[in-house]
């Protein structure tokens, strides 16, 4: 933004320059295409795989596994935290299984969610709820904690029951950490699914890195890489969007919302 | 809306609050801190009681335990004949802070209370319109918080206080975060309010002269342990406009007030 125009169009060049850099530099010092292709064997590799609808399918098959990890994961840590979060028996006995449980890295779990849930889909949308639950749970029961002291008062003030004040001011209050969670595990959720498709997987974006691996297909891999990162822009980009319309009074979000005031303002004063 | 004993009702005769021998200490063991020290009062209907003292004096405990926030250790408070011994819901409280949630509306903020004890939400929402109303907010009703200035939030909260027709109005040092200009016409406003919903109210603030400007009787606190130093009529009628803030009688009262602070040592 604070750039302008010319910062926009100097940030395009730049990427061009690289990448003209980059094939040039390959060509001339006759580098291998299995080490590192040039980036035009790249964008053929690209176009081929959607040309051939071969990246469709497994496209369709990561996504899948990513939503419904996202979903399961995202479920399981939001009742945890609630749970954790409003009764201090839940957390007293919980809490060991959460710091062990927190201390691993979930990716590890990988070959066992294979050998349990087999090479299918399954396995892959356990793997990515692992992945994906931590961040929010988490998030979960540090924005339930956060009500503010005067609002609970407040709430008490009135005669509001121990249910009341959850549904109408903690569950509201720890939105911003719940969309924030909600952030990571969308990006954890695709990252659980790729890993258990390295693992054991039958089609997905990660069995196809795996398998173009093995062939030395390393132009194949890194178009692989250009969707995945296209898939958590978009992912990411989905969230957001929710997010900024559910939390439209959010005050870290005062940039938009400022700006939008001060607007309204302008038109009534 | 509270059912109440006859008989409860009888015994209170036109006191809605009755405070009777009321004390709050705070830790057990050997050297418990003494905040409140045997606190007698009551409130007939429709009177404006300003309680003023230092920081430190007690009245915030006071107002938590009117409030039903807090138990009290000793004595106790009766509001319309009825022990407050927990939150009830024929009490308005207007705190410090404005308090409004920021994912409710103007509107939204001031049902709260209707939406919290399930009141019918129709006849509550031409409630909020006439309240508004009167403190001048009508157009504001869809705004957000962030939109409003500190003493429009604070009339949100003072609505918002008033919507479930409490039978006492509860206000802890509610303007103390305003500026003093916006603060007086504050003062000036809610004296308007107060003229014409004649509700009981209990004003806990450290200004002397805020006391005095608002109050039918200014109850002077004291700190360690916190009491009743003094108690005063104030005999200035109303409307009083700031102005009378400049009468040689206003000034006696402020000044016999401070006497009563200085002496109880809340003056340093």
């Amino acid at each position: 933004m604070r750039y302008g125009v010319t910062g926009m169009i100097l940030r395009v060049v730049l990427i061009f320059v690289v990448l003209l850099v980059w094939e040039i530099i390959v060509r001339l010092l006759g580098i291998p295409a299995f080490i590192l292709p040039p980036p035009s064997n790249i964008f053929v590799a690209l176009y081929r795989g959607f040309a051939s609808t071969l990246y469709f399918s497994h496209i369709g098959v990561t996504l899948a596994e990513t939503f419904m990890g996202f979903a399961l994961g995202s479920v399981l840590a939001f009742s945890l935290g609630v749970a954790v979060a409003l009764s201090r028996r839940a957390e007293y006995y919980l809490y060991p299984f959460i710091v062990m449980f927190q201390a691993m890295p979930k990716v590890a779990l990988a070959p066992l969610v294979i050998i349990w849930f087999g090479l299918g889909i399954t396995s892959k949308v356990v793997a990515a709820a692992l992945v994906a639950f931590f961040p929010l749970m988490v998030n979960t029961i540090a924005g339930l904690r956060s009500a503010d002291g005067d609002r609970v008062n407040l709430m008490r003030s009135l005669a509001a029951s121990r249910w009341q004040i959850f549904w109408m001011l903690q569950l509201p209050n720890a939105m911003p950490y719940i969309f924030a969670g909600l952030e990571i595990a969308m990006i954890f959720a695709l990252i659980g699914a790729i890993v258990g498709e390295f693992v054991g997987a039958t089609s997905g974006l990660g069995m196809l890195i795996q398998s173009m691996n093995f062939t030395m297909d390393v132009a194949g891999q890194f178009s692989i890489l250009l969707i995945l990162s296209a898939l958590g822009l978009l992912l990411n980009g989905v969230v957001v969007m929710i997010r900024r319309r559910v939390l439209f009074w959010d005050q870290s979000q005062k940039v938009d919302a400022a700006g939008q005031a001060a607007a309204e303002k302008g038109g009534v004063s | 809306m509270r059912a109440i004993a006859p008989a409860d009702t009888a015994t209170a005769a036109r006191d809605v609050i009755n405070v009777k021998r009321l004390s709050k200490q705070y830790g057990g063991g050997a050297e418990p801190i003494l905040a409140l020290k045997d606190i007698d009062f009551s409130i007939p209907e429709g009177e404006f009681v300003s309680i003023v003292g230092p920081s430190g004096c007690g009245k915030s405990t006071l107002l938590k335990i009117l409030s039903g926030l807090m138990p009290a250790s000793g004595g106790e408070a009766l509001l319309n004949g009825t022990p407050i011994d927990g939150p009830r819901m024929d009490i308005g409280v207007v705190f410090q802070s404005p308090v409004l949630f920021p994912w409710r509306s103007v509107l939204g903020n001031v049902l709260l209370p209707a939406d919290v004890q399930r009141l019918g939400r129709a006849t509550m929402e031409n409630r909020a319109y006439d309240l508004l109303k009167l403190v001048g907010l009508t157009g504001f009703e869809h705004r957000y918080p962030w939109e409003l200035s500190g003493g429009m939030q604070q009339r949100v909260a003072l609505v918002r206080a008033l919507i479930h027709d409490p039978a006492l109005l509860l206000m802890d040092e509610p303007f103390g975060a305003l500026d003093a200009m916006t603060r007086e016409q504050m003062n000036v406003e809610l004296q308007r309010l107060w003229m014409e919903r004649k509700k009981t109210v209990v004003f806990i603030t450290h200004s002397t002269a805020e006391a005095v400007f608002l109050g039918d009787r200014v109850l002077v606190m004291t700190p360690r342990p916190g009491q009743i130093g003094d108690l005063f009529d104030v005999e200035i009628p109303r409307p009083r406009a700031l102005d009378v803030m400049n009468t040689e009688k206003f000034g006696g009262y402020v000044r016999r007030i401070r006497g009563v602070l200085n002496a109880g040592g809340g003056l340093e």
